[in-house]
């Protein structure tokens, strides 16, 4: 049996996405086409890619190719490392979960009108790109590929056009994608003018003063960041994610965020390769700001995928924290740590990818089966879709970090590192990262906290509208989607030693060396940095908690059939209702309180003309108010100064073009 | 990591469950004498126990399977939780399965679940119950992990029984930091654990519950477990309290005079932090749910000082 190289399966992953793309275009003519064809297809790309990035991380070694493409002097490179194998494995997972759930979900859209040609091409092509981002060798082939992805998704954000709202957020992501593409462009530019190519070889190899690397840092920083959703750029994203069709936020989310992770990884620990704790607490605080803000935004919501939206912006931040503190560990000599730093950072990628994509199929399970996103008419879901309830929980649990799931071993590597502060010579530095602990430690909390919102809204509880009530199960294709993802977050957080050896090649590559020791005391013994430091044993605490439970509910619960029911306690009164339920604003209202001044409240009591009150209640985000409408602004106050060169006049806009040319022929020569 | 030493564990795990009520029954003896009362039996929350467990538990016709499952999941996890927390020796291999920050992480999943279970029966107590603990305990849970990370970095070590036996060893100087910690983490244990002034585990009123109102829909057995989890609890953030900040006494080994002696200390210790609960408690009044976060507040600052405190002047040093 030949065993295809890595390099040719990622090759094939992106065949497999592009022909799925073209297969859809004939959808408009047979609808089943998408379900039966389109969406297998995407699944097994998905598969191809997961088993190439697996390949290049257990065989380790770069694997380049030339592709018969892009400019004569120019031509597109693609090199699969261990960094790329690694983000291979993160986009692969997640869209074969999507590609299998898909076939289910997508069968809501055929008797719609909605373009079926569109859904499943630039799902293809949003793959695609996706995949020839992190494989890209060189800047050209980067931008081309980060172009398509953005594009592509954008379309995919504007699927349900008839909506004014879901038309406005496709246009504001659409314009930040490129704000933050001009950044990376930028920041391309100046690694290339002093690396002499736009190679990614060429930029290694260049020698870059401080303040010029620090300007392609910030210009990266600032680029990835856009796309990564760090507050305070974040606004577009939490508009953007939650109106594509739910597979599709779950890609975006889950897998669509760790590509910007893996640009701003790429670009400043591989290409720009020098550490400066200047830097890293820049990182820090923007990380830190992006993990509290996003938490504290998300508990205010209460439309489900708006808040799960919410939730990306707050891992991000603390993947952001985890690189922060890799890169302050690194700058100060401090290799150890520094490599267990960026290897959480990594672990939490990979999961917030696992978990985001999996309570985004569930939100998505939930929208399907009761078109509704609305926490406030929910309940009860969980006797109605035991197994999307289930999977659901799991997702929960996770995300809140709580073991023995994959959240809490990525929380815990970084409390590890954290933890290693004494090492630092620099009091002020020392000093910074109990700060970002805290941040990270009252953030794990608040995401607790609403997690038991979320579901005890909408899973538990009793239905609180007739729709809701009446919800029914869903098809087994989106079950198996679900529950792939739900086994992976199961296995990361109970057997973080073999994972962390899977993965080791990554550091090994990008930062010439290994965290070997973490698993050096057997499979059992997660030891990051020495085993009378720390120790987490995962698969015990794991096995403890299962056996025990096993046992508890076998002993106790041998009578499990007779429980008697009996009506809920009522004080005395009349029968609680599923009105009289806590809903998901009230259960967010002590916190609300005491975060108050973070939000922008809008709350108040207003006379109807039926003697009625009526209470309404609408909370923003204030980084609208403190930064887009300010530029939103000035961009129209610049505008109508422009406005008048605008005559209609053709000859004056090809004059208008030739003077912009000369100067710039000028400038440049 | 020896037979001996996970037989040890087991041993010691099973003291913390057959303990745990006797340390609730104590505090509201010492609370009723000084109110001039006679008071219950110490061994009256063993009856209670024994009694719920042979009463018929009933459920609502909305509970659904996360209701079933949560005071198994509620009890095991804070016993897998205090079971990593030296209480007679510190030569426990339980340590090293579950650190600290695991401990606090296995105190969240209990506490996860049980507000879950508050929000299940679908009633307002429960959502209202579920509601303020876990808005208590956002505040609390980061000030009871910064100040297990000042002792965790003065020991560089977040295992729990090389904490202690760092304390052991060392020098005996006061360490501002310690100062810090310490009282940050007993605020943080009053409202973790549901006393006053944050909340009263004796109200009969559902207003003003947060713990009570989240178990109020239990019955029988369920009741039972659920309750002998929260002594639990009670007793592992009193031995947290104990046998961390003042380890003095705790067995080093695994000699049977050293551990009877173990025994006997670690009683006595939380025999006076029980009174000293017990105390405050009959002169401190239950705080209105909103001044709370001012007293987490504190907790939280207290603990973030003593941790910066410790950076910055005994790092160096």
């Amino acid at each position: 049996m030949i065993v295809a190289s890595p390099l040719v399966l990622a090759g094939s992953a992106v065949a497999l996405a592009l022909v799925s793309a073209l297969v859809s275009l004939y959808s408009a003519r047979v609808p089943q086409l998408l379900r039966q064809l389109v969406m297998p297809l995407f699944a097994l790309a998905g598969l191809a890619a997961l088993a190439a990035g697996l390949g290049a991380l257990v065989q380790g070694g770069v694997a380049v190719a030339e592709l018969p493409l892009g400019l004569p002097w120019l031509p597109w490179g693609i090199r699969l490392d261990a960094l790329s194998g690694f983000f291979l494995c993160v986009i692969g997972v997640v869209s074969f979960a999507a590609g299998v759930y898909g076939r289910g979900y997508v069968r809501g859209f055929e008797r719609g009108g909605d373009s079926l040609p569109a859904l499943g091409g630039f799902t293809g092509l949003f793959l695609a790109g996706m995949l020839l981002v992190v494989l890209a060798d060189d800047a050209f082939l980067f931008m081309v590929a980060w172009e398509l992805m953005s594009l592509s998704s954008y379309f995919l954000v504007a699927f349900h056009h008839d909506h004014a709202a879901n038309r406005r957020a496709a246009f504001l992501y659409l314009l930040m994608a490129h704000i933050g593409g001009l950044s990376i462009l930028l920041g391309y530019g100046v690694l290339a003018s002093f690396g002499d190519g736009f190679a990614f070889d060429a930029m290694r190899d260049a020698e870059l003063s401080f303040g010029w690397a620090s300007v392609a840092f910030v210009l990266a920083f600032v680029g990835f960041g856009m796309k990564a959703g760090l507050v305070p750029l974040h606004a577009w994203l939490p508009e953007a994610h939650p109106v594509a069709p739910s597979h599709i936020s779950a890609l975006m989310s889950g897998v669509m965020l760790k590509v910007a992770v893996y640009g701003f990884i790429r670009v400043v620990f591989d290409l720009i390769g020098q550490f400066h704790w200047q830097w890293s607490v820049a990182v820090l605080a923007i990380g830190s700001v992006s993990a509290l803000m996003g938490v504290l935004y998300a508990l205010m919501q209460h439309d489900l995928k708006r808040l799960l939206a919410y939730h990306s912006v707050e891992n991000i931040g603390i993947i952001f924290i985890g690189l922060g503190l890799a890169l302050l560990f690194l700058s100060t000599g401090h290799p150890v740590v520094g490599t267990l730093a960026f290897v959480a950072a990594l672990y939490h990628t990979i999961n917030h990818a696992l978990f985001k994509g999996l309570l985004f199929l569930g939100a998505g399970a939930v929208l399907h089966s009761t078109h509704e996103r609305d926490l406030e008419q929910m309940g009860g879901l969980l006797r109605r879709m035991p197994w999307t309830g289930v999977f659901f929980l799991v997702g929960c649990i996770s995300i809140s970090a709580l073991p023995p799931f994959n959240g809490f071993v990525s929380e815990w590597l970084t409390f590890q590192a954290a933890l290693q502060a004494w090492r630092l010579d620099s009091g002020v530095l020392r000093s910074l990262i109990p700060i970002t602990a805290a941040v990270l430690a009252l953030t794990g909390a608040l995401a607790a906290a609403c997690f038991v919102k979320v579901y005890g809204v909408a899973f538990l509880g009793q239905a609180r509208s007739r729709h809701v009530r009446r919800a029914r199960r869903v098809p087994h294709s989106m079950r198996v989607g679900q529950g792939v993802l739900a086994l992976l977050c199961l296995l990361l957080g109970v057997l973080p030693t073999y994972f962390i050896d899977l993965f080791d090649a990554v550091p090994r590559q990008v930062l010439g060396r290994g965290l070997t020791q973490a698993s050096a005391h057997g499979w059992l013994w997660l030891t990051p940095i020495a085993p009378e430091t720390a120790s987490y044993g995962a698969p015990l605490v794991a096995i403890t908690l299962a056996v025990a439970l096993m046992l508890g509910l076998w002993l106790l619960g041998r009578g499990i059939r007779r429980v008697r029911r009996c009506d809920a306690w009522d004080c005395g009164f009349a029968p609680p209702t599923a009105t009289m339920q806590y809903t998901a604003s009230a259960f967010a209202q002590p916190i609300r309180r005491v975060f108050g001044l973070l939000f922008h409240i809008d709350e108040g009591l207003e006379a109807q003309h039926n003697g009625r009150l009526r209470h309404h209640l609408h909370v923003s985000d204030r980084a609208w108010g403190l930064l887009y409408m300010p530029v939103a602004r000035l961009v129209e106050r610049a505008a109508r100064h422009v406005v008048h060169l605008q005559s209609g006049n053709i000859r004056i806009y090809l004059g208008w073009t030739l003077a912009t040319l000369l100067v710039l022929l000028w400038i440049t020569a | 990591m020896s037979q001996a030493g996970w037989g040890l564990a087991v041993a010691q795990a099973l003291l913390y469950v057959a303990l745990a009520p006797l340390l609730a029954g104590w505090i509201r003896k010492v609370k009723a004498s000084l109110q001039n009362r006679r008071g219950p039996s110490v061994l009256q929350p063993y009856r209670d126990l024994r009694k719920l467990f042979a009463k018929e538990a009933r459920m609502a016709h909305t509970a659904s399977l996360v209701f079933r499952a949560a005071p198994y999941v509620v009890f095991i996890a804070t016993w897998l939780a205090a079971a990593a927390i030296p209480l007679v020796t510190t030569k426990l291999p339980t340590a090293a399965m579950a650190d600290v920050i695991v401990i606090v992480g296995l105190l969240a999943l209990a506490r996860f679940f049980l507000a879950l279970a508050g929000m299940d029966v679908g009633t307002a107590f429960g959502g209202m119950g579920a509601s303020r603990e876990m808005f208590v305990s956002a505040l609390a849970e980061p000030a009871m992990l910064m100040a297990v990370f000042t002792l965790a970095m003065t020991a560089h070590s977040t295992n729990l029984a090389s904490v202690v036996d760092y304390q052991l060893l060392g020098d005996n100087i006061l360490r501002p930091s310690y100062m810090f910690a310490l009282a940050g983490l007993v605020l943080v244990a009053v409202a973790e654990t549901g006393r006053i002034p944050v909340d009263n585990p004796a109200t009969h009123l559902e207003l003003t519950m947060i713990h009570e109102a989240m178990i109020l829909e239990y019955s029988g057995r369920h009741l039972a477990i659920m309750e002998w989890a929260a002594q639990l609890k009670l007793l592992l953030y009193g031995v947290l309290l104990a046998n961390v900040f003042f380890p003095w006494g705790i067995a080093e080994g695994t000699d049977p005079a050293a551990l009877g002696m173990g025994l006997a200390v670690v009683v006595g210790k939380l025999a006076v932090l029980g009174a000293a609960l017990a105390v405050s408690e009959t002169v401190l009044a239950k705080m209105r749910l909103f001044r709370a976060p001012d007293f987490l507040n504190l907790a939280l600052l207290l603990t973030l000082l003593g941790l910066l405190s410790h950076v910055i002047l005994e790092v160096g040093a």
